[in-house]
């Protein structure tokens, strides 16, 4: 199960932040195929915003494939999202190469900065 | 549910007094079932009248409120409404308030949610109602509107008492009861971004009048803030609702009647921006959208099915 945490002043829409956050879970393994999403009930009960925000949300991730709501039970994971779980060899080449980013004495807004140009590079014109 | 329209009204208009000025006046919109409605306006916009016309404590001057279907008194049964000053009985203590709602509410009572409600502000059932503070009083009234499972909750300034922790907690018992049973709710207060994040539809009230009445994504949608180099007549083939010139830049909020030119910086506004442009100019046109709301909904929900 995952919890929606809403930052009213990013500037992201209220459902792109549940889907962002709903698909972050799916890459890190918190949530995987057969798991549950919250109701939307509970999500709204918990962070008191508007019902219909929350069926947005899940439906754009069902419309991408990722979660399949099920009549009366609720709305279910149907696949996880990239190669990426916490532990994975791509995770254990980028902390490496953090590393030498740190030692060769780039600071974190460097470091972001880069990671963020080579993403834009290698992605460009993919959906966010 | 005998309608998909809660609330609506027809040139509704009411005066207090036969010398009185029109605490409302001309006002026609339709609220769908299952929206949380914000009803936005500075003090005196006419806000509370409109929700006791609504719950039918008062009967128009002019035209007409139709909630759930019917008329005002008919509907009664099936709505909630919990008025700005919170109204309850003093010598009451709060378990003796709740058997009142069972009592007055035969078949339709929820005595495990409205006890539910009141548990969640850690207060004692045996405390009377005179004793309590104005933020304890407000999470009574509600348990009791909610207690009556309405189908329509219609709420005068109901978190104006509450600290930011009772307001998180009772908007989050508010949202459940609509996720739930589709409850209609509206809820007036002059703070928008209070209710932001926690309505899907909006009522701006401004001098007596609606000013706007939409859901929120379509009124957002139809408006830009731009920016640019020029003159206000630059954007003579808009609707403007504000603008401003500070030096050689002009700052604007239009309603766009067709595409801007390239030169011009574009953004859609935020509901805050949006309402307040709208207070500060009342001779800027209504944008009220009551026909074409249903237009916009299909056109959405294709949009989603595709």
């Amino acid at each position: 199960m995952v919890e929606y945490r809403i930052d009213r002043h990013s500037g992201v829409a209220t459902y792109v932040q549940i889907v962002q956050q709903t698909k972050q879970a799916l890459r890190m393994g918190l949530l995987r195929p057969g798991d549950r999403l919250p109701t939307a009930r509970e999500v709204v009960e918990a962070t008191a915003i508007n019902p219909n925000t929350v069926l947005k949300a899940y439906r754009e991730l069902e419309r991408e494939g990722l979660v399949e709501a099920r009549r009366g039970l609720g709305t279910f994971v149907r696949r996880s999202l990239g190669t990426g779980p916490a532990d994975s060899p791509l995770r254990t080449e980028l902390e490496a190469w953090a590393d030498r980013a740190r030692a060769a004495g780039l600071e974190r807004e460097d470091v972001a900065a880069l990671f963020t140009a080579v993403l834009d590079q290698h992605f460009q014109g993919d959906p966010t | 549910m005998s309608s998909d329209t809660a609330l609506r009204a027809d040139a509704l208009g009411k005066r207090f007094g036969l010398r009185g000025g029109w605490a409302l006046r001309d006002c026609s919109f339709r609220l769908p079932a299952g929206r949380v409605c914000a009803v936005v306006g500075p003090n005196g916009a006419g806000k509370s009248t409109l929700l006791a016309l609504a719950a039918g404590l008062t009967v128009p001057t002019e035209g007409s409120v139709t909630v759930l279907g019917t008329t005002p008194a008919a509907a009664r049964p099936r709505v909630g409404y919990v008025a700005q000053d919170k109204p309850l009985y003093p010598q009451l203590t709060i378990a003796e308030t709740l058997r009142m709602g069972a009592d007055l509410n035969p078949g339709r009572w929820d005595a495990a949610g409205a006890e539910q409600v009141v548990a969640g502000g850690d207060l004692d059932p045996g405390a009377r109602v005179r004793s309590l503070s104005g933020g304890q009083r407000t999470r009574v009234a509600l348990a009791l509107a909610l207690g009556k499972r309405p189908e329509l909750l219609l709420l005068d300034e109901p978190m104006a008492d509450l600290d930011p922790l009772a307001r998180h907690e009772l908007m989050g018992t508010l949202m459940a009861q609509a996720a739930q049973y589709g409850t209609t709710i509206a809820m007036s207060s002059h703070v928008v971004a209070e209710l932001e994040d926690s309505c899907d539809h909006l009522l701006l009230v401004g001098g007596g009048r609606i000013r706007l009445a939409g859901e929120i994504d379509d009124l957002l949608a139809a408006h830009l803030r731009v920016t640019g180099a020029g003159t206000p007549d630059a954007l003579d083939a808009h609707t403007v609702v504000e603008s401003r010139v500070t030096g050689r830049q002009l700052t604007a909020l239009i309603r766009p009647a067709g595409a801007l030119g390239d030169d011009w910086r574009t953004a859609t506004p935020s509901l805050e921006e949006l309402v307040l442009a709208h207070l500060r100019n009342p001779a800027a046109p209504a944008l009220t959208a009551a026909g074409d709301a249903e237009d916009a909904a299909t056109a959405r929900n294709e949009e989603h099915a595709a």
